[in-house]
């Protein structure tokens, strides 16, 4: 369709300086926009209380359409079950004999772990303190930033920087909280960086997301690339932000000097995430002070 | 009695409503809905933004930004309905749910009505296909821009993650204008 030819509507003063106007009005908009960027881009925890208020407000909806979707996904995996279900049945019989015999060692590992370690005086927790579960409800889907929204029963006790994880991983850590949802950063976003330990012979490096649903694997010592395919990454602890032993990920290539790994939490399939306390909170407040004292001496520097 | 007098008497019986038997009346010199002049394009644009809460669960950004699109169509498709200074509450708008930074939007959908109303003083008589080719650069941009903007506050991810976007949403972008277009008839009828 051809635009309305209002663009000189005839000699008319008063009609001529209100299409000005429509132009300083849409300059100004642009202007007011760029400025309200240039804050978020100051501070990007800025303006979180208008992104709770909107996830508040369409958490309902979210969370219809999710259970919505579990129903149908749940209905197909049980048809699915029924197919070729007695060869499947065959296959899981003989790996369950092959369990059980695993298992017996494992237990007597453990029981002689359990007799080593008061010897070399090493205390470790192993229990994880869930704060809270709850389930996510959406994604960024449409913008380069992957973030989440949880739905949580209530978020008291939660603060920023808490992990979440699911039964197969860690999926990331809250960032904003409201009353019965919070914002999740992925670990896949490019902002998040998790300290990680291969499983195998626990060589350190660090996980930083692509955004595109795989994680960039940097060893500690750089120079060679130890990584293989297969290789299992768990949390190090180390940050003390991350409790240590979480799966993260799996490395599925390599390049010369990092590997590319897969998360082995995904937020699709995930049933229900829980919450962590923060491993070492003394960690996290030392941080805390030291930014708080990088503002005060310089307000323009950044800690990461 | 004629046939033609039977059938104009015909025809009133079968437009007498509950209220009375003159809603002939109410047939003729009738206005548009202004409610439905505004909330269509307004709605489907806030719509077209909320689309992101729903449950997506995606490791790419792939879903296209719908928001952005039916905004673009609007403009398109009836060039001068959109007040000049709508991108900045549209874009708030969209900010909010987006996971963008606060602003992003609001600047991307000013800049972009402006874009707008140059291109209407240069192509005056555009068709469809033509319409489609303009949108496309405007999303193909919108996307770059939007990432570009959120390097800014961290490492920037590879260009490449929203090439698959950018496809989706130049592909599905026709399908946007048959809904405005619906969405239009729907609100102009009387």
């Amino acid at each position: 369709m051809a635009a309305p030819k209002n663009r000189r509507p005839g000699f008319s003063r008063k009609a001529q300086f209100s299409i000005f106007a429509t132009y300083v009005l849409a300059i100004s908009g642009a202007i007011v926009g760029g400025l309200l960027l240039l804050i978020s881009i100051l501070d990007p925890k800025g303006f979180s209380a208008l992104r709770i208020v909107g996830a508040e407000a369409t958490a309902p909806v979210g969370r219809f359409f999710n259970s919505v979707r579990r129903t149908i996904s749940d209905g197909s995996e049980n048809m699915s079950f029924y197919w070729d279900a007695a060869a499947k049945n065959k296959a899981m019989d003989k790996r369950i004999e092959e369990l059980e015999k695993e298992n017996l060692a494992l237990k007597l590992i453990k029981l002689e772990n359990e007799k080593l370690r008061p010897l070399i005086n090493s205390i470790e927790n192993d229990q994880l303190e869930i704060i809270t579960t709850g389930r996510l409800i959406s994604t960024s889907a449409s913008s380069g930033r992957r973030l989440a929204v949880i739905s949580v029963e209530s978020t008291r006790d939660m603060t920023a920087g808490q992990p979440v994880v699911s039964p197969d991983g860690l999926i990331g850590r809250i960032t904003e909280k409201g009353l019965s949802t919070a914002r999740i950063l992925l670990v896949t976003d490019t902002d998040n960086v998790v300290p990680v330990i291969r499983l195998s012979d626990g060589l350190a490096a660090f996980a930083t997301g692509r955004a595109d649903g795989s994680l960039l694997i940097k060893p500690l010592n750089l120079g060679e690339n130890p990584f293989e395919k297969g290789d299992i990454l768990v949390t190090s602890g180390n940050g003390g932000l991350y409790p240590p032993n979480i799966p993260v990920a799996t490395i599925i290539a390599k390049s010369d000097d990092s590997g590319v790994a897969k998360p082995l939490a995904d937020p699709a399939t995930t049933d229900y995430s829980s919450i962590l306390e923060i491993y070492d909170p003394i960690a996290n407040q030392e941080i805390e002070t030291i930014r708080e004292e990088a503002d005060l001496q310089d307000s323009d520097a950044v800690i990461p | 009695m004629s046939d033609t007098e039977r059938f104009i008497r015909r025809k009133r019986r079968k437009s007498f409503s509950l209220f009375g038997g003159r809603s002939y009346e109410t047939r003729l010199n009738r206005q548009h809905s202004q409610w439905r002049i505004l909330a269509g394009p307004i709605l489907s644009v806030l719509l077209g933004s909320l689309i992101t809460t729903l449950p997506f669960f995606s490791d790419l950004p792939i879903l296209p930004p719908f928001g952005f699109m039916i905004f673009i169509a609007w403009r398109l498709l009836r060039p001068g309905m959109w007040p000049m200074w709508a991108g900045l509450p549209f874009g708030l708008f969209d900010d909010i749910f987006s996971g963008a930074l606060l602003g992003s939007a609001a600047l991307t959908w000013s800049i972009a009505m402006l874009i707008a109303e140059f291109i209407d003083s240069r192509i005056i008589w555009r068709d469809h296909m033509f319409d489609w080719l303009i949108a496309s650069l405007f999303i193909t941009t919108y996307l770059i821009i939007s990432l570009l903007i959120i390097s800014m506050v961290q490492p920037q991810p590879s260009i490449l993650i929203i090439i698959p976007q950018i496809i989706f949403s130049i592909a599905l972008y026709p399908l946007v204008v048959r809904f405005c277009a619906a969405v239009d008839k729907w609100r102009l009828s009387r």
